[in-house]
């Protein structure tokens, strides 16, 4: 026996059509947490991490004991959160002594774990550690730029795809217009070594040059540090291809007031408003008007002439 | 800065407008993503130690770093990156600047061309939605749809009404008399009134039960509309649960409660009751007292109380309750049948073998005072 549920008040109504698989999607929101044992400098990452994506990140404080993203059993947890918080990227610290300053970052496809890479923090500096003049903070929620240095983004695989999971988590909403004058920042990536990256994200100061483009300078404000890729599950063949899956063209969009027929081909319909015939101002070009200015000017300039002699007489 | 051919040189640096086109295409953009790669460049290899400890000089500055530990090697390394990422961004943002901008209050608006990397997508696609019965059947017999008025002219009133909603059109409730017609449908005593209001529940929910079999079909090809949950209600009698766990009423929790309460050395009587709970049906203990002083026509009570005790004793070693009908019926059968097989043996076979009489082993044969 089945039954149907559905939402009893419109605002749950919207809030569901919100999360709804759509055609084009929303931007990508991200679910920081961590684990049972966090070190110092894993919390300031995550904090920091946070605080780069405020607009579409969610951070949890508690630890959680049960998630091991890459165990079979341990991501029903990370599965169900996704659902809930409708975050289809996730970040996962953990501290162990075997995997020390341990980053799980992941994604999902449909609330279930696409792919994971596991990286390991080094060499953390954070933002409060850059000295630079205040009013170059990058603002919340700006498009950065990228830049990926090194010939190991192309040949090594697991670099690949850590670069690929990179731009997925600080890109944001996808935008057709851009403001240029809201530039402000960029992520640079580069590839040390075959399993190092420098991650360093700066702030751009856009100087003047002679020409219409301004000449870019990069200044270090935000955190800096070196992701060693530890282990990385690729997702598999099938689920790939469902993830990647684009349909050419997009839904047809209905015009209005708009119909074709086979004898006189396209013809369209224009809707006029009724004419408000008793408020309507009347123009000050007709001719009839013409005559009483005139009229009236002389009667004015007459006025005028009389006063004036009237004051030459009494002077 | 490096020259180019007929290229306008500027007064500040020499920087020309047609040198970014060559630097361009080195450079894997994507000004989707704002993204450029430098597959090219190749770093030299990281010295082993990024820390060198080296004794600063007291008094000199060092930008938000440790005194005592000076990192050399790494200050030249972020300084290259920055530079690479310099000549990156400047290649991007010369890309985009270039692109035909509109002035806004804001800003100048530049349309960006879509990501030309290919990232997975967060949901599934939707799949196309089965076609429900209605519209297949329409589809078949050619109906096509027809748009409807809000307002309709009714013609009982001959006024203008609203389709649906307050005072409408045709509502089941405006009709004041309805002649009772002896026709086959209506019988003689039936209430008009009534009869239409079960017809119309009745098309309700024969329209609800489409509408479900409707979703269940879209569900099934994965095509359910967002809003939309299926909830199972009963699970499947075939299946690892079995039956499906049943809901306790409120009687036959209020049953629990008292049996519950009879468990106790006092029978429940002084319990603690919660407000609202009704006294329990089986309060206190039963225990019969027999008189001290027996009277003459009765015989011995105490002999009747403790024959009914060692009845049910015994009763209880032997398996099952004695139904002495039952049991004689039982009994009779089972000789037949004996019998019976006798007379076959007898008549196959040539030696007549005597078989030992058994004893019938049942304890129904057993009687009692």
């Amino acid at each position: 026996m089945l039954k149907l549920k559905t939402p009893k008040t419109h605002r749950a109504k919207r809030e569901i059509e919100k999360r709804a698989p759509k055609f084009v999607e929303n931007g990508k929101k991200t679910l920081i947490l961590h684990g049972t044992k966090t070190s110092g400098v894993l919390n300031t990452v995550l904090t920091q991490i946070y605080h780069l994506k405020r607009d579409n990140a969610v951070k949890y404080t508690k630890k959680n004991e049960n998630i091991r993203p890459f165990e079979s059993g341990g991501e029903t947890s990370l599965e169900f959160f996704s659902l809930k918080t409708d975050c289809s990227l996730f970040v996962f610290g953990s501290h162990s002594k075997k995997r020390p300053n341990n980053l799980v970052l992941g994604r999902m496809f449909d609330h279930h774990i696409y792919d994971l890479v596991e990286v390991g923090v080094e060499n953390f500096r954070p933002i409060e550690s850059f000295e630079y003049d205040k009013k170059l903070t990058p603002r919340i929620g700006s498009k950065p730029f990228f830049a990926f240095v090194g010939e190991g983004f192309e040949s090594v695989e697991e670099l690949k795809h850590l670069k690929e999971v990179l731009l997925d988590l600080f890109r944001g909403e996808v935008v057709e217009n851009l403001n240029l004058a809201g530039i402000d920042r960029v992520f640079v990536c580069t590839a040390l070594s075959s399993s190092t990256v420098f991650l360093t994200h700066c702030a751009l100061r856009l100087k003047r040059s002679g020409t219409a483009i301004p000449r870019m300078e990069l200044v270090e404000v935000g955190p800096s540090m070196d992701l060693v890729v530890r282990r990385h599950r690729l997702p598999n063949d099938s689920l790939k291809k469902e993830a990647m899956k684009t349909t050419s063209g997009q839904p047809k969009k209905k015009i209005k007031n708009v119909s074709s027929d086979v004898l006189q081909g396209k013809m369209g319909k224009i809707y006029i408003p009724d004419q408000k015939v008793g408020g309507i101002t009347l123009s000050s070009d007709v001719k009839g008007l013409k005559r009483e200015r005139r009229e009236a000017k002389k009667r004015k300039v007459g006025i005028e002439n009389e006063a004036k002699k009237r004051k030459t007489a009494a002077d | 800065m490096r020259d180019c051919n007929g290229g306008r040189r500027r007064k500040e640096e020499g920087f020309c407008v047609e040198s970014w086109q060559m630097e361009a295409e080195k450079y894997q953009m994507d000004l989707g993503n704002l993204m450029a790669s430098d597959p090219t460049h190749h770093f030299e290899s990281v010295p082993s130690s990024r820390f060198v400890t080296v004794i600063l000089r007291p008094g000199s500055c060092s930008q938000g770093v440790s005194p005592g530990k000076f990192r050399l090697s790494e200050e030249e390394l972020t300084r290259a990156c920055l530079e690479k990422g310099t000549e990156l961004v400047q290649a991007i943002a010369n890309a985009v600047f270039a692109l035909p901008s509109t002035d806004d209050r804001d800003g100048p608006i530049v349309r960006l061309p879509p990501p030309t990397t290919t990232l997975p997508r967060e949901k599934h696609l939707l799949k196309p939605k089965p076609p429900t019965k209605w519209e297949l059947f329409a589809k078949m017999k050619g109906i096509k749809k027809r748009k409807k008025d809000k307002r309709v002219f009714d013609e009982q009133t001959g006024t203008w009404k609203r389709r649906h909603g307050y005072d409408r059109v045709n509502d089941d409730k405006d009709i004041p008399i309805i002649e009772a017609k002896l026709s086959d449908g209506n019988e003689p005593g039936e209430d008009p009134f009534s009869k239409r209001k079960a017809e119309k529940k009745q098309r309700v929910e024969k329209q609800e039960k489409n509408r479900l079999q409707n979703l269940k079909q879209a569900a099934k090809a994965g095509a359910l509309p967002s809003h939309v949950q299926l909830a199972a209600t009963a699970l499947p009698i075939t299946g690892t649960h079995g039956e499906a766990p049943k809901k306790a009423s409120k009687e036959e929790l209020q049953n629990v409660a008292g049996m519950a309460a009879t468990a106790t050395a006092s029978g429940g009587k002084f319990d603690k009751k919660l407000p609202g709970e009704k006294p329990a049906k089986h309060a206190g203990k039963y225990r019969k007292f027999l008189p001290v002083v027996e009277g003459k026509g009765m015989s011995s009570q105490e002999k009747q109380q403790t024959a009914k005790i060692l009845d049910q004793l015994m009763s209880k070693s032997s398996h099952g309750m004695l139904d002495v009908n039952k049991a004689v019926t039982m009994f009779n059968v089972k000789k037949e049948k004996q019998r019976r097989k006798e007379k076959e043996h007898e008549t196959s076979s040539a030696a007549i073998k005597l078989k030992p009489k058994k004893k019938s082993l049942k304890k129904s044969s057993k009687k009692k005072h």
